[in-house]
């Protein structure tokens, strides 16, 4: 693996790897040493959750970063080419981590520079990282990845970490169930990706009764942005929103996993229940973040 | 070539005659070669055809295609036959096939593509089973080719 851009490229074994050393990482049974190595965090797009995860991990293995944040300092508002802003910057760093925009900035990324580079996220395409954060939340509550029952709800068409999810979680023989506003349903080239697959899925406009089959139930953000009208979003709202008395006959092991930031899909009163698992899901983004980079940076 | 085909579609001297195009498509392929120069031109349109039911048919006088451009119309006239004529004889004759990997012809129709917003050519995966389909190297986006912008 030189470069992580798209979960497409990654082959099952590739995940595994990337599984096994996350949970080597977490129980120290590894220790990865980046000492004297650099890590250019370029996000082009603000972010802090992923930019904050990616420097936990850069630091917890004793390496450091380099941080860009939006286009305002750096030389792109000049006029310079952005391939040559790359150039420059990878003669800096060790590993390019970015996130853009623009769909297909990473892979043109990895193109122009001879270091490994990481998709942070690229516009609606492709978030990696997090959906390989999430496998790993997956794996370490269910024991284990194959052939299990997927909800993705809110956001399925615009949020880049489902679509990257459902890609990654079709090679392992995932079910799934797609709850989301109509106008709002997972994009036809990712169900065409899927029935490729022969990969089974139905569609939903509700969470309430879908989620007693489940195995994980992967909330977003239904945006109140998206809707032309203002009084759509608040018809549709409550049919997005998760809440403890929708969770009385879930499954024994069934999870709750969101991207974060949650605003108000998942009812605080789920935090205290057993089935909450989105706060420990981000901690497991620095053990899967640490692994990538150790990975690509060929130190374990 | 059969008599009557001869008289509905003028034969030529020299050049290249791009024949079993699937009828309607023969005017994406003059857009596609710009066919607006020196070169004599002559089109056939929804002519009877044995292997199509009906056919477009494209002659075009003293010039010879690039492989580009041979690229570009294997993708909207997957079914065309290449006629190359030399002195009013046919020298070459060659099926079109659909190539696996296009660099540049196609333009990316995702606006948000970094091929659209970066001066750097796009790059498409083709797939051929069932509908011809595209997917962008970059932005990953799946597209019917029937629907895309084609270039040379």
């Amino acid at each position: 693996m030189k470069n992580l851009i798209s979960m497409r490229d990654l082959s099952k074994e590739d995940i595994m790897r990337l599984m096994d050393t996350a949970a080597k990482i977490e129980k120290g049974e590894i220790v990865p040493n980046m000492q004297r190595k650099l890590a250019a965090l370029l996000f082009f797009e603000p972010s802090t959750r992923t930019m904050f995860s990616f420097d936990t991990a850069m630091k917890r293995m004793n390496g450091d970063t380099i941080i860009m944040s939006g286009t305002g300092n750096t030389s792109a508002k000049k006029g310079e080419t952005f391939a040559d802003t790359l150039q420059t910057i990878a003669q800096y760093s060790d590993i390019i981590i970015m996130r853009s925009s623009i769909e297909g900035a990473a892979r043109y990324a990895a193109e122009v520079v001879d270091l490994p580079v990481v998709n942070a996220g690229d516009g609606a395409n492709q978030h990696p990282t997090q959906a390989l954060l999430d496998l790993y939340s997956i794996i370490k509550t269910q024991g284990k990845l194959d052939n299990l029952k997927i909800g993705l709800a809110g956001d399925l068409r615009f949020g880049r970490t489902v679509h990257s999810l459902a890609q990654a979680m079709a090679i392992f023989g995932a079910e799934f169930k797609f709850i989301s506003p109509s106008f709002l349903q997972m994009p036809q080239y990712i169900k065409d990706d899927l029935a490729e697959k022969d990969i089974k899925y139905e569609e939903f406009n509700d969470i309430e009764g879908n989620i007693d089959d489940l195995d994980i139930l992967y909330v977003t953000r239904v945006q109140r942005e998206r809707f032309a009208d203002p009084e759509d979003y608040e018809k549709v709202k409550g049919s997005y929103v998760l809440n403890k008395k929708m969770l009385q006959n879930v499954k024994k092991y069934f999870k709750v996993l969101h991207p974060l930031p949650r605003v108000d899909e998942i009812h605080t009163d789920v935090d205290d229940t057993e089935f909450a698992y989105y706060f420990p899901q981000a901690k497991n983004g620095v053990y899967a973040r640490q692994a990538i980079i150790s990975i690509l940076l060929e130190e374990v | 070539m059969s008599l009557v085909k001869t008289i509905k579609v003028n034969a030529i001297k020299n050049g290249t005659v791009i024949d079993h195009i699937a009828a309607g498509k023969v005017l994406k392929v003059i857009e596609i070669l710009s066919l607006a120069g020196d070169n004599s031109v002559m089109i056939g349109m929804n002519l009877e055809s044995n292997k199509l039911g009906r056919k477009d048919i494209l002659k075009i006088e003293n010039r010879e295609l690039t492989k580009k451009e041979v690229n570009s119309i294997a993708l909207i006239a997957p079914s065309a036959t290449l006629i190359i004529i030399n002195d009013f004889e046919v020298v070459n004759k060659s099926s079109l096939e659909i190539p696996e990997y296009i660099e540049e012809h196609i333009i990316c129709p995702n606006p948000k593509c970094i091929t659209n917003i970066e001066d750097i050519p796009s790059k498409y995966y083709i797939h051929k089973a069932g509908s011809v389909t595209a997917r962008c190297v970059y932005c990953e986006k799946k597209y019917l080719v029937e629907d895309l912008k084609i270039k040379v």
